[in-house]
C-alpha cells in the first residue's frame, strides 16, 4: 500500500488542521473584538483622559 | 522516508491518529455545556451589565478551563477509564491520544484560559478559575477520588465554582448570591452522581473507585440521597428569596424539589431485589430528573435576570 494523495490519513489531518486553523482564526477575531470592547468602554476614556 | 518503511511501520499508528474531534472529545464536551450554561446565568444573574464581547469571552475561557480540567483528569484517570463500561471509549483508552498527549494540552489550555480570563474582565475571576482547575485536579482527581467514599461531595464543589467565577467575571467580586449559587451545584452533584453509582454498580467495583455504594453499601447510599436531597430542596428555595430569586424562580423550585424529594423517598424506600427487579427505574428516573433539575434552576434564575429590564423578574 502506498500513501496517495487521496489516502485517508490526508483527509483526517486535513480535518484537524481545518479545525485547528478556525481555533485560531476564532481567537484572532475574540482578541480584536475584545480590543475594541475594552477602548470603547467609559473606564477606558475616564483613564486615559486622567493620564493626559 | 521510504513507502515501503511507510508500510511496515506506520498503518497501525495512522489508522489510530488522533483526529479534531479526539481532541475535543478530552475536553469532556457533555461537562463542559453544564459549565458553560452555569457560567452564563452567574454573569447575567449579576446587578452589573457586561459588555457582550466580554461577557462571550469570559464564558469561553471559563468554559475552556472546564475543558482543561476535563483532559487533565483523563491523563490521570486513563488506567480507571480502561475498565469501566461508561469510559472504555474515551481518547485515552482507546488509544487515539497517549497520556502524554492529554497532560500537554491540559497543561496548555488551562494557563491559556486563566491567563485569558484575567485579562478580559479581572483578576478575581481569573484566580478563581486557577483554583477551580486545581481542586478538580489535584483535591479530587489526584487525591480524593481514590481515597474517600466522600470523592464526590468534596469533589463536586469544582463543578459548582463556575456560576460563582460568571458572578465574579461580571462584578469582580462575590456575594452571598453567588454563593449560594455554588451551593447549589454543590449540594446537587452527590445524590445525582450516587443515583448513577446506585445502577452502574460493577463498574465502580471493578475500577476500585471508593463510591459510597462500594465502601458503606447500597443501603447506605440510598439513605444519603435522601439526606442530601432533603438540604438541596431547603437550600434552592432559600435562593428564591435572594436578589437573583423570584416568584418564577421559587414556582419553578417547589414543583422541582417536591418532585425530587418524591425520587428520593422511592429510592430510599426500595431494596435491592425491588431495584434489581425493575433494572433500577427509579434510579434511573432520578438521574434524568436531576439533570432537567439543575437545567431548570439555573434556566429560572436566567429568566429572573432576563426578565427583569421589562419589569417581570425579580422581587
Amino acid at each position: 500500500m502506498s500513501l496517495s494523495r487521496q489516502h485517508e490519513m490526508h483527509k483526517r489531518r486535513f480535518s484537524r488542521n481545518l479545525g485547528l486553523g478556525l481555533v485560531l482564526a476564532a481567537f484572532v477575531a475574540l482578541v480584536f473584538g475584545l480590543t475594541i470592547a475594552k477602548v470603547s468602554d467609559d473606564d477606558f476614556a475616564v483613564t486615559t483622559e486622567e493620564a493626559s | 522516508m521510504s513507502d515501503a518503511s511507510l508500510n511496515t511501520t506506520s498503518v497501525k499508528s495512522l489508522e489510530d491518529e488522533a483526529t479534531f474531534g479526539d481532541f475535543f472529545a478530552l475536553l469532556k464536551p457533555r461537562v463542559m455545556t453544564l459549565v458553560v450554561f452555569t457560567a452564563f446565568v452567574g454573569l447575567i444573574a449579576a446587578p452589573v451589565s457586561v459588555h457582550p464581547v466580554v461577557g462571550f469571552a469570559a464564558i469561553l475561557f471559563i468554559a475552556v478551563g472546564g475543558g482543561a480540567s476535563g483532559a487533565l483528569n483523563m491523563w490521570w484517570d486513563a488506567d480507571i477509564d480502561a475498565v469501566m463500561k461508561r469510559t472504555a471509549k474515551r481518547p485515552i483508552p482507546a488509544g487515539k491520544v497517549t497520556r502524554d498527549e492529554a497532560f500537554a494540552f491540559g497543561v496548555a489550555l488551562s494557563g491559556f484560559s486563566v491567563v485569558m480570563l484575567g485579562l478580559a474582565t479581572n483578576l478575581l475571576a481569573a484566580g478563581l478559575l486557577a483554583f477551580t482547575i486545581f481542586f478538580y485536579i489535584v483535591i479530587y482527581t489526584m487525591w480524593l477520588k481514590r481515597w474517600t467514599p466522600q470523592n464526590i461531595v468534596i469533589g463536586g464543589a469544582a463543578g459548582a465554582f463556575p456560576p460563582m467565577i460568571g458572578w465574579a467575571a461580571a462584578t469582580g467580586s462575590v456575594s452571598v448570591e453567588a454563593v449560594l449559587m455554588f451551593c447549589l451545584t454543590f449540594m446537587w452533584t452527590p445524590p445525582h452522581f450516587w443515583a448513577l453509582a446506585l445502577f452502574t454498580k460493577m463498574d465502580y467495583d471493578n475500577a476500585q473507585v471508593p463510591m459510597l455504594t462500594v465502601t458503606h453499601g447500597r443501603r447506605s447510599t440510598r439513605v444519603h440521597i435522601l439526606v442530601y436531597t432533603i438540604l438541596l430542596a431547603a437550600l434552592a428555595i432559600g435562593l428564591g428569596f435572594t436578589s437573583v430569586g423570584g416568584p418564577l424562580y421559587l414556582a419553578v423550585a417547589v414543583v422541582l424539589n417536591l418532585n425530587f424529594l418524591k425520587g428520593a423517598v422511592d429510592i430510599w424506600r426500595r431494596d435491592e431485589a425491588a431495584s434489581e427487579a425493575d433494572k433500577y427505574l427509579a434510579e434511573r428516573k432520578f438521574f434524568k430528573a436531576s439533570l432537567l433539575y439543575l437545567f431548570a434552576h439555573f434556566g429560572a434564575i436566567a429568566a429572573e435576570a432576563l426578565l427583569a429590564p421589562y419589569g417581570l423578574g425579580g422581587w
